[in-house]
């Protein structure tokens, strides 16, 4: 399912740039050309940049002063506290859970490999509501442990529990879809070599295997913060939106929208879509030095 | 990817013992995984089968088939697989163009295709509903022609469009970027024409991805939330998305409705889940030419 976001090592965007240009079989008339390029830099230009640009326009639209008090606001500070504290809870716990799946299904043969590798794609092709609901479906009021929890005073919905297992489940796969593929490629002839001279298991882990992966994992880490701290369907569900308590920042984009604050909620909006661009930097340059090591490594092998 | 296992250096001695291992942590890392599994997804998931197994099956048929929930599939299904076509033409002229042509700020689009991944929803569904509202920057030269985006049907595809463009780019360019131009070569040299090139060789290499692409760009867009509800007005039977069904009765505490509709929705995203893991061995079985030069 995630297919579309795996860190590509090696992508030839650089190195094959001008080689169809360069000759006559591989390239089209210029009447042609300027229609494609035309046509795909206008549809990015309108469906995809102007939204972005349109966010930060938006939210400056009042001027400077509300900006800022938007983002100082007392409510707004705390969506952000329960955003940060969502994220680094959800990304450290599927991290753990990406390297073990990682090393049981890319280091060992069993049985079914290819079926668990599919239910752990699963929340990605579940819908962000559906997300919320499983859980109000075991945890709330009316779930399974509803009237033991209550008994027991632990509130999970509509509460902080409640927000962090939907970010967990939402950003579930990022780092094992990562790695599985990487590790699976890499093979395990390093790693016994390491066993067989002596070292642990987790010896082997941390010197030959983690450096290996690195930007693998970084890559994956970086896409299931920006998951994390931007997921808005899923969190809705169980946040049960109180202000100052359960809200996250996207959530307190909504209400602030929803009370016609325009300015304040593309404030707010222009943090996350801050955050969204840094990610994207982020990721670039991973995608450069993994590209970079990989040639290296390359280099090296030859 | 290797999946053969290498041979040992050495064999174990009882061989009908279980497989001989040199690394450590097999059952420690499976088991972990599996119960984390199990706790987190498969557990709560299967919640919604068994609360739907509450209901009768006529009770279960009448929630899913009333008319309001079958407006909101029409137009989840219905204006997803727009949105899923319409990126699947553009995405890969978006692709093309930047495996194929070099132009100024060529790596800056490339790395902002990745946008709707990286931006909350919440933030894309207020900034469209912003531009093509009536007095926004698109919705102002829209209305005179009489077409109104924001708060109807047509402002759900709009939202889906953004939602699902990297989808196609990301899946379609590697495959762009991997084509040997002898290929393309030797079909000029054999008195085609450029279109017929493209058509009948470029475009059977680049189709099981251009399906993949659509494939997840369209069970992507089916349950997506975040964006649409802002821009769609969630008008009952007219502009109501099935997730949005889901959260009304969530709202009504009709719990068992909502996991009705739930059930269906799942089914629906298991049987896309296999469709494109099958896509995804096609676009990888297809052969590749190549002749070794271009690497």
């Amino acid at each position: 399912m995630a297919g579309a976001t795996t860190l590509r090592i090696g992508a030839g965007v650089h190195a094959g740039q001008t080689r169809f240009e360069a000759r006559a079989a591989t390239r089209e008339t210029p009447l042609v050309k300027w229609l494609i390029l035309g046509t795909a830099l206008s549809f990015f230009a309108i469906f995809l940049l102007m939204p972005l640009i349109a966010v930060f326009v938006e939210a400056l639209r009042k001027g400077w002063e509300t900006y800022v008090s938007a983002l100082v606001d007392p409510d707004a500070l705390s969506a952000l506290r329960l955003t940060l504290l969502a994220a680094a809870i959800a990304v450290p716990l599927n991290l753990v859970f990406g390297v073990c799946a990682a090393w049981a299904i890319a280091k060992f043969e069993f049985r079914g490999k290819h079926f668990l590798i599919t239910l752990i794609d699963l929340p990605f092709s579940v819908s962000p509501v559906i997300a919320g609901l499983i859980y109000v479906l075991v945890f709330g009021a009316q779930g399974w442990f509803g009237p033991w929890l209550s008994e027991h005073d632990i509130k999970i919905i509509f509460a902080v529990p409640g927000i962090v297992l939907a970010t967990v489940f939402v950003t579930f796969p990022f780092i094992a879809r990562e790695l599985i593929p990487l590790m699976q490629a890499q093979g395990k002839e390093e790693e016994e070599a390491a066993i067989v001279l002596g070292a642990s298991g987790l010896q082997a882990f941390w010197h030959v295997t983690l450096p290996n992966i690195k930007w693998g994992l970084l890559y994956g880490v970086i896409l299931t913060n920006a998951r994390a701290m931007g997921e808005f369907g899923a969190v809705s569900v169980v946040s049960g939106h109180i202000r100052g308590l359960t809200n996250t920042l996207p959530l307190h984009v909504e209400i602030l929208y929803n009370e016609y604050q325009f300015a304040a909620a593309f404030a707010v909006a222009s943090l996350l879509a801050l955050l969204a661009l840094v990610t994207l930097a982020l990721k670039t340059w991973v995608e450069h030095r993994a590209a970079a090591a990989h040639r290296l490594s390359q280099d090296d092998a030859s | 990817m290797s999946t053969a296992a290498p041979s040992l250096p050495f064999q174990p001695a009882r061989s009908a013992a279980p497989p001989f291992r040199v690394l450590p942590g097999f059952k420690l890392t499976l088991g972990y995984t599996l119960g984390y599994l199990s706790l987190l997804v498969l557990i709560p998931l299967a919640a919604v089968f068994l609360k739907t197994a509450e209901l009768t099956f006529a009770e279960f048929w009448e929630v899913v088939t009333s008319p309001r929930v079958v407006a909101s599939y029409k137009l989840s299904f219905g204006m997803s697989l727009a949105a899923a076509a319409i990126n699947a033409v553009f995405g890969l002229l978006l692709a093309w163009a930047l495996v194929r042509y070099s132009f100024p700020g060529k790596k800056l689009i490339d790395a902002l295709v990745d946008l709707p991944f990286a931006l909350p929803t919440a933030v894309a569904g207020i900034s469209l509903t912003a531009l093509y509202a009536k007095n926004g920057w698109f919705g102002q030269f829209l209305e005179p022609l009489g077409i109104q985006v924001a708060f109807k049907p047509l402002g759900v595809l709009v939202a889906l469009v953004f939602i699902g463009l990297p989808f196609v780019v990301r899946t379609v360019q590697p495959i762009l970027e991997d084509l040997d131009t002898e290929l393309e070569e030797a079909s000029a040299s054999l008195g085609a024409q450029r279109w017929q090139t493209f058509r009948h060789v470029i475009m059977p290499i680049l189709f099981p991805a251009l399906l993949t692409g659509f494939a997840l760009a369209f069970a992507r867009a089916v349950g997506e939330y975040g964006s649409v509800i802002f821009i769609a007005g969630n008008i009952p039977m007219v502009s109501e998305i099935t997730p949005l069904m889901i959260i009304t009765k969530l709202e009504q505490y009709d719990y068992t409705g909502a996991t009705a509709i739930a059930t269906v929705m799942l089914i629906l995203s298991f049987i896309l889940l296999l469709a494109i893991n099958g896509l995804q061995a096609w676009t990888a079985s297809v052969p590749k030419p190549r002749t070794g030069r271009d690497r």
